[in-house]
């Protein structure tokens, strides 16, 4: 009797040709983008609106989230403090989670939902009804028409943005850390100063722009390798995001590993 | 002249072009007929190097198309005006900005007067008012889409023009409309023009001549009145659901 053999081999051989493929085209995008720098006349008028479209809009969210982040954050640190810890460490605390984790993860997920999702839907849209096509047929570059003005306004946007997530979040924890413990003003910027490396500050803005790199070029190579229409579209944007989202975390890791080790 | 000779593509497992020799002569409209799904625009791509054949030559102005290097084929474009099958509009940009873009010399397109006059005399080659040039794609019935398509597409002045199913979609009278425009573009213009279509009056209408690819192949080529007279089986079957019984063409 013969029996039916799996060979494991095969799924394996084609997922690896499958992650293959993902790499040369997105290195063949990424040398497309290179090259059309040149042409600075066409990208650059685009960024300066895509980057006030991303940064003037992003920015409520932003602020919400960033703003709430800070006071559980304080909330969380009121909750957890015995009599034995000094009440300045609250400030150290407070300002090392939001600078060093929160402000830069936080503004980096959210984007990659918000800007990560539109670029990838607004790109397989284009490709789906053949628009990118016929900007090629025009003898015009859709790098230059469309990619690098979404990845240079996010690599501009998103750290100033991770700036601002950092500044939201500090006032609000210390504002809500006054709540729930007696710390006073003077504690709270002695505790804020007594554990603080000023390269914690250059920490969160490389984060800011190592996520902005991630964001805009997965989510632009989703929204170029669209297919099939609609459908193809929800793929792409749903890839995008949660790619982002994987790339974040991996980032935040290995930064962390590599930076402040 | 265009030319392909021997072209094969697939996708996949599934062969779309099989060994596909078709010439046109400058000056030709030549309408490419065949029934959905036969491969009709991805023969015209290859025209333009949007898409690579498998085997085969793709000559086009006396270069072969997937030789060419960036800049070459940057240029031999700027020669082509591709109008899509939907128009391919860029729905973010006004009309004005859609056909300015097709202005392919770059001196010329960042001079705004020059572009000014260019989009208003091409709007009018396609019977549409300048006044439609301020308005955006989405506020454009699907005949009007199509004339700025083409409008897009004769900007830079191109010596080829392809149609992608131009009147696909449409309703009879705009469809006419469409094809006197593809037949007086051809007449003013003196551009080669290929026209994708499975419309079969329109094609006889407008064309030259015609091929009809079916099959991964062309199975005839020649004047519609080649095609009237044809026994080849494939020819006979695709024009009698247009034109019903052909034997009163023998």
């Amino acid at each position: 009797m013969t029996a039916a053999t799996y060979d494991i081999r095969r799924p394996i051989g084609r997922a690896v040709l499958g992650a293959l493929a993902h790499v040369g085209r997105l290195s063949l995008m990424i040398a497309e983008l290179v090259r059309g720098l040149a042409e600075w006349r066409v990208w650059l008028p685009l960024t300066i609106t895509e980057g006030w479209n991303i940064g003037v809009g992003s920015l409520p969210i932003i602020l919400l989230v960033a703003g709430f982040a800070g006071a559980v954050t304080a909330l969380q640190t009121g909750y957890q403090f015995s009599g034995n810890i000094p009440l300045y460490v609250a400030g150290s605390l407070i300002v090392e989670s939001v600078v060093l984790e929160l402000g830069p993860v936080l503004t980096g997920l959210i984007l990659a939902g918000r800007i990560g999702a539109r670029y990838a839907a607004e790109l397989g849209t284009m490709r789906v009804t053949e628009q990118i096509d016929a900007l090629e047929t025009l003898g015009r570059s859709p790098a230059s028409h469309l990619v690098i003005p979404r990845v240079l306004a996010g690599i501009i946007m998103i750290p100033v943005l991770t700036i601002i997530a950092n500044i939201t979040g500090v006032i609000s924890g210390w504002v809500a850390v006054q709540q729930v413990l007696p710390v006073t003003n003077t504690d709270f910027a002695y505790g804020a100063r007594f554990f603080w490396h000023p390269f914690d500050a250059t920490y969160s803005v490389i984060k800011g722009f190592a996520f902005a790199i991630c964001i805009t070029v997965i989510s632009c190579y989703y929204g170029f390798s669209t297919e099939q229409g609609a459908e193809g579209v929800g793929k792409s944007t749903t890839g995008a995001v949660v790619s982002s989202c994987v790339m974040i975390l991996l980032l935040d890791t290995l930064l962390a590993r590599l930076l402040l080790n | 002249m265009i030319e392909l000779r021997g072209i094969k593509k697939r996708f996949g497992q599934q062969v779309v072009l099989d060994g596909v020799d078709f010439v046109v002569q400058d000056g030709e409209t030549v309408a490419l007929l065949g029934p959905s799904g036969t491969g009709k625009s991805v023969l015209l791509k290859h025209i333009v190097g949007l898409i690579r054949q498998d085997a085969g030559t793709v000559i086009v102005d006396g270069k072969d198309v997937a030789r060419l290097k960036r800049e070459a084929l940057r240029q031999l474009r700027s020669t082509v005006g591709y109008v899509f099958q939907n128009g391919a509009l860029f729905d973010s940009m006004t009309v004005f900005e859609n056909i300015r873009l097709g202005v392919t010399d770059e001196k010329a397109y960042r001079n705004l007067e020059f572009c000014q006059e260019r989009v208003a005399k091409c709007l009018s080659l396609v019977n549409l008012t300048p006044d439609t040039a301020d308005k955006y794609p989405a506020q454009l019935s699907g005949g009007m889409r199509k004339r700025v398509g083409i409008s897009r597409a004769i900007a830079g002045r191109p010596k080829y023009l392809l149609y992608d199913e131009p009147t696909s979609g449409l309703d009879p009278v705009n469809a006419d409309i469409i094809d006197e425009l593809v037949k007086s573009l051809a007449a003013e213009l003196g551009v080669t023009s290929i026209m994708v279509t499975h419309d079969v009056r329109g094609a006889f209408r407008v064309a030259d001549r015609l091929a009809l690819l079916t099959g991964g192949r062309i199975v005839q080529q020649g004047t519609p009145k080649d095609f009237m007279q044809s026994t080849v089986p494939a020819v006979r079957e695709f024009l009698e659901r247009d034109f019903g019984n052909l034997n009163f063409a023998a």
